[in-house]
């Protein structure tokens, strides 16, 4: 869906979305990240469980929740990358005690 | 003082907050700044200090290049600040509750400036909540935080000055435009035009965006004028867009990303949360906070400044975060009465410079009617999937305002807390109810303004604020 133009050289990182490592670059976020991925989505809604993807990358929409090492219903678009970061795509109904 | 005790507790770290911040400590107080983003600068000056160390500076053009200086005004001033840091409640008095990685605590201060900006407004469609469709601000954030463009060339919609300033940087960084559809309404200059200020001041601010007109046409790109109705359409991301334009016009095309734009509205939730007074704005076409001159809401000691307090753009912002932090600096003593006043003097006279032009802008790009009223299909609030036909047929059952159908529907009960909705509900209701919008109302904020996990409220350590 969107592309780097630039090689981040020095910056990479590596951060394993769904269990598969992908490059990312320091100080970008982890809903940067996934809109580079081929499949773009990061979680499916409670109610039809339809995917959705970062959308106001600014922290009012709420459409980027991930999990990140292990803790649910993190927005993605306010989570800067970090080496060796784990991220999963969130299925369904948020978790309220993760 | 406790190492949690502020005097004056800033939220947001863009235009307003900075400058408030470096007003507030020059008239030495102890200033706390909470943004929920990793740096300084707020989305006008989103990641400044990165960028400005590389030569992508040279495509985002120089009011985004002007951010740096502030930013590193604003790391020298001494306020204390706490980025990736979540405000979610505040007590009066005032105690602030956040969570910062993972964990919730709680800080004190004695007065509290909201810097919390704009977000771009709700403006749902059928298919808006499918994979590719973004924002045009989403898209200039990737720009400027992630070096990132559509990978296809992008069809964006919208209307406003943003669509065009990222159309422009968009092609500068050597990204494609497949098509923009202008929604802008016929006839909307004619109308705009009496509102034009007589400041020569100005008309550089209306010759940069003639340029940006004339560089898009030249650019080669079709350009739809009017367009009034949009649906995304596609099996799981979005595939094909179709619109129509005012004349009947109607178009299907390939799209990978469609980027949408229909202006910015100020963020109210902490204000509401906070029982601050709310007006409608007729020109903005949104609540605003009720302010005196020196930005103070109906709360003693709250302040709103920047785009927060109605949208007024980054120039608005600067002075306005110095007025409050003059106000706040004379409430507590460390500034007398009248040398706030007369340091506040050039800054009322930069805010009126700035806001000059706005009443010609908000004119000339006032949303469409069609904004407001979605199709019964659509999807009104995206986090609990709720249409605007199921609303429709709610707020025609007696009377309901937005916190009845609320209950009944559950629009808004969200992890967004209605923020893509509120508006929406808001028009629906009056439109259905044939009352005018400003009477209806829009939700009951309560706290917490963000989700709370129940780890973070365990890790809430009560005695750490009283120690
Ligand atoms: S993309 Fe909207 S909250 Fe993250």
């Amino acid at each position: 869906m969107f592309r780097k133009l630039h090689d981040p050289g020095a910056q990479t990182v590596t951060i394993f979305i769904d269990g598969r490592p992908v490059p990312a670059e320091l100080g970008e976020s982890v809903a940067a990240v996934l809109l580079r991925q081929p499949e773009a989505w990061c979680r499916t809604t409670p109610i039809s469980e339809s995917p959705r993807a970062p959308y106001c990358m600014m922290g009012v929409c709420f459409e980027c929740l991930v999990e990140v090492d292990g803790l649910a219903s993190v927005q993605g678009c306010l989570t800067p990358v970090r080496n060796g970061m784990r991220v999963a795509r969130q299925q369904g109904p948020r978790s309220l005690s993760a | 003082m406790n190492a949690n005790e502020t005097d004056l507790l800033i939220v947001g770290a863009g235009p307003a907050g900075m400058a408030a911040a470096v007003t507030a400590r020059s008239q030495g107080l102890s200033v706390r700044v909470l943004d929920d983003q990793p740096a300084p600068g707020g989305q006008i000056w989103r990641a400044i200090e990165t960028v400005a160390e590389t030569p992508r500076i040279a495509r985002l053009g120089e009011a985004y290049r002007a951010g740096a200086d502030r930013a590193a005004a604003f790391r020298a001033c001494g306020a204390l600040y706490e980025p990736e840091s979540q405000l979610w409640q505040i007590e009066p008095g005032f105690r602030a509750f956040l969570t910062q990685q993972g964990r919730a605590r709680s800080v004190t201060a004695r007065a509290v400036i909201l810097a919390t900006g704009a977000q771009e407004r709700p403006a749902p469609f059928p298919g808006w909540t499918l994979p590719g469709v973004l924002t045009v601000g989403a898209a200039q954030i990737l720009l400027k935080t992630a070096d990132s463009v559509p990978t296809s060339p992008v069809w964006i919609a919208g209307c406003g000055p943003l669509p065009l300033l990222y159309m422009t940087q968009l092609l500068a960084a050597g990204g494609q435009i497949a098509g923009f559809l202008d929604t802008t309404p016929r006839g909307r200059l004619g109308a705009a035009l009496r509102h034009l200020p007589q400041g020569l001041g100005l008309l550089a601010d209306l010759a940069k965006g003639l340029s940006w007109s004339l560089a898009l046409r030249r650019a080669g790109f079709p350009i739809i004028r009017h367009v009034a109705e949009l649906r995304a359409e596609g099996e799981g991301r979005l595939e094909s867009l179709h619109y129509r334009a005012e004349d009947g016009r109607e178009g299907e095309v390939a799209a990978e990303v469609l980027l949408v734009h229909e202006g910015v509205v100020p963020n109210i939730h902490a204000p509401l949360a906070l029982g601050c007074a709310v007006s409608w704005h007729a020109g903005q076409h949104c609540y605003v906070p009720d302010l005196d001159s020196w930005g103070e809401t109906s709360q003693p000691n709250v302040f709103v400044a920047g785009d927060g307090a109605g949208v007024g753009g980054a120039e608005a912002a600067e002075p306005r975060g110095r007025i409050a932090a003059l106000r706040v600096a004379a409430r507590l003593g460390t500034l007398g009465e009248g040398a706030a006043e007369s340091a506040a003097r050039p800054e009322r006279g930069r805010l009126s410079r700035a806001l000059a032009l706005r009443p010609f802008l908000d004119a000339l790009y006032a949303p469409r009617p069609q904004v407001f009223a979605p199709a019964d299909e659509t999807l009104v609030c995206r986090c609990e999937e709720v249409t605007a036909g199921e609303l429709r047929a709610r707020a025609v059952q007696g009377r309901p305002g937005p916190n009845q159908i609320k209950a009944f529907t559950r629009a808004g009960m969200g992890p967004c807390q209605g923020r893509q909705c509120g508006y929406t509900m808001a028009h629906i209701i009056a439109t259905a109810q044939n009352r005018p919008v400003e009477e209806v109302g829009f939700y009951r904020i309560r706290p917490p303004l963000k989700p709370v996990t129940l780890g973070e409220l365990a890790s809430l350590d009560e005695r750490e604020p009283a120690a």
